[in-house]
């Protein structure tokens, strides 16, 4: 079993730096979400760990071996592509057996070791089609046998869902993690997709423009974002972040008072709040309907500020959804956040 | 016609008509070019085939129906011309392909300065066959040549009978690496970086790679370029005149189907057997290109 560490990794591409010294651990069998918008530098922190890129400063550590400049093949790690990469002139077999016969394992062990991934992934009915005759949920699994039948210190995925229909989705995420907490493998997958980072992931890491935002558990991060940027990328909807003041540790919006902040300070900042913990009242900050959501169990409220800021209200089904077009009065049920509104970093 | 016919989608009657007019004015051109110059030579060649040439300049020539094509499939000239040809083509097909890949495989590589590889690589193909002709008459020449100067002793080519047949060949795979060079660094360039990447995480050795991976999703590139090869190589003409010429003795030796027909025309004045000739190099273009298809296709791999 085995840890990563990442200790001050950094990449430059052609003077633009894609990933600033990012310090990070993996524990032992542990799955570690990196999350975040296209281009925030979680597939290249990815691709560094497994070898595809080379660091531009820092190193990375799997165990005690410090791998930074080895070949990707030296570093004993399986990978499974957004793409799935499957070697589409071979049949599923030939793709799985691939990885063991380059580790020229005697006849017998790769068979039997084949066998059992095939098995694992439901695709031993499969085994002599070729890529191009299965389905996407299909090659995602032939691309999972690829990766398990290595037995590797550590597993790599590049968003292996991304390709795969709403329903589908699901349904893999959940086998994924099921296979993860099985085998035990230190895991080290790569999303822009909350939903799955909170569902899968035993950890999370935040990451935007090439730094490391936050790292912690699901609901840690959920409940304790570092920042406004964390706030607003978790959760579905994100945090409702809007200009707000600080006045003496009062929380001002619009000049009406929403809630209280354990920092007495007096400045302009971005005030904080999860669409579940607003409420249509006769006394809150004013804003105008613009779309009712109905999600089936949920209604999503979407309403305009008087400065043009997208706020959510999480409503119940049987809640009276108020008119398009109306001004409503909003009010706070629950943790009102206060971030600074320069630098994003949460006051309280 | 009914008046619902002219409430069809896409307007009126008249309207559809006046398109398929504009549509036929809009090809027209092209039409004319490749009636002249294709299709009315193409079928030309077979009446030409039909009719024996006079014996002297400025006589009708004579209708003699498949005579000809009988005399041409009886004559030994034929048949050596049709061996020369083939091996010809045996040389400078797998030469070029061969060449090529391995070039595109050498400047696939991320290198400083590799554009200026590519740009050599490929120059022969800009190369004119009277070029390819000079530049290898400057290196072989048993007088002047620069193998001459570096002390390698070459027999004169141009006149050797054994020489003459894999020196044409090897000059015509000289001019065709090139453009096998550019068809096959275009498909190199076409796959897919994520199946190489996964191919080096998956512990494959740079040998491996090449021969398991990227030779098999390379091989309809490579197979595309094995028949515009066979195509080209049976099209070689200009080297030969240049390099060997109806006035040399070894030309018997290099006398390909194409260079025959030359002859058969300028020389011997003979235009009926010279379109018998060019009727039969269309067939065995056409035979060779699909048996290509039918043997080689099979062991194409197509990504899906």
């Amino acid at each position: 079993m085995s840890q990563v560490r990442f200790d001050a990794v950094s990449k430059i591409f052609g003077g633009t730096p894609a990933l600033t010294d990012l310090s990070l651990e993996v524990a032992d069998g542990e799955l570690l979400v990196l999350l975040g918008p296209s281009g925030c530098g979680k597939t290249t922190a990815l691709r560094l760990l497994a070898g595809l890129e080379q660091v531009s400063s820092g190193t990375i550590h799997i165990d005690d071996a410090d791998v930074t400049n080895m070949e990707p093949k030296d570093r004993d790690i399986a990978m499974v592509f957004q793409s799935y990469a499957l070697y589409p002139h071979m049949s599923v077999r030939k793709n799985v057996e691939f990885p063991l016969k380059n580790a020229k394992l005697p006849a017998a062990e790769v068979a039997a070791r084949v066998n059992e991934a095939l098995a694992t992934v439901s695709l031993t009915e499969l085994a002599d089609r070729k890529p191009g005759q299965l389905s996407g949920g299909q090659r995602q699994r032939v691309a999972l046998a690829r990766a398990i039948v290595r037995r590797p210190r550590v597993f790599l995925m590049d968003e292996p869902l991304s390709n795969l229909d709403a329903t589908l989705r699901q349904q893999t995420r959940a086998d994924i993690v099921a296979l993860q907490r099985r085998l035990g493998v230190t895991t080290v997958y790569v999303t822009h997709d909350q939903v799955e980072a909170m569902t899968m992931g035993h950890r999370i890491a935040v990451m935007k423009g090439g730094v490391l935002q936050q790292v912690g558990k699901p609901l840690d991060l959920y409940n304790e974002p570092a920042n406004a940027f964390v706030a607003g990328f978790l959760g579905s909807p994100g945090m409702n972040l809007v200009a707000g003041e600080l006045r003496d540790g009062q929380i001002y919006i619009g000049g009406d008072l929403v809630g209280t902040s354990s920092v007495a300070d007096t400045r302009d900042v971005t005030v904080g709040i999860r669409a579940e913990n607003l409420r249509l009242a006769d006394v809150g900050f004013s804003a105008t309907v613009v779309v009712a959501e109905e999600l089936g169990a949920d209604v999503h409220v979407v309403c305009e500020t008087a400065t043009h800021e997208r706020v959510v209200v999480r409503q119940a089904q049987h809640a009276t959804v108020p008119t398009l077009g109306d001004t409503i009065a909003l009010a706070a049920t629950g943790q009102v956040y206060v971030f600074d509104r320069h630098t994003g970093a949460r006051l309280s | 016609m009914s008046s619902r016919a002219s409430l069809a989608p896409g307007g009126s009657v008249f309207r559809r008509r006046r398109d398929g007019w504009l549509g036929l004015a809009l090809v027209l051109p092209a039409l004319v070019i490749f009636a002249a110059f294709t299709y009315y030579p193409f079928f030309k060649n077979f009446q030409m085939g039909l009719f024996k040439a006079a014996p002297f300049p400025n006589l009708p020539s004579r209708y003699v129906g498949t005579a000809q094509f009988t005399t041409m499939l009886g004559s030994a000239d034929f048949w050596d011309s049709v061996k020369s040809t083939a091996i010809y083509a045996l040389i400078t097909v797998p030469l070029g392909v061969i060449g090529g890949l391995v070039m595109a495989v050498l400047a696939h590589q991320q290198l400083r300065g590799i554009r200026i590889f590519r740009t050599i690589f490929s120059s022969s193909v800009v190369s004119s066959a009277a070029v390819a002709a000079v530049v290898f008459q400057v290196i072989l020449s048993p007088q002047t040549g620069y193998l001459q100067t570096l002390g390698i002793h070459l027999p004169d080519i141009t006149s050797s009978p054994t020489w003459g047949l894999p020196a044409m060949a090897l000059v015509s795979a000289w001019q065709f690496v090139g453009l096998a060079f550019i068809i096959l660094t275009a498909g190199l360039q076409s796959l897919p970086d994520e199946i190489m990447e996964a191919s080096r995480v998956d512990g494959a050795t740079a040998w491996t790679r090449l021969w398991r991976i990227t030779f098999p999703l390379l091989s309809p590139t490579i197979f595309f370029c094995g028949v515009v090869g066979v195509i080209f190589s049976l099209q070689s003409f200009g080297q030969i005149d240049i390099m060997i010429g109806t006035s040399n003795a070894t030309y018997t030796h290099t006398n390909v189907l194409i260079y025959a027909i030359y002859r058969l025309l300028h020389v011997s004045q003979n235009t009926g057997l010279a379109a018998c000739y060019s009727i039969a190099l269309f067939v065995i273009t056409l035979l060779v290109t699909l048996i290509q298809f039918r043997l080689l296709e099979k062991r194409v791999h197509y990504a899906h």
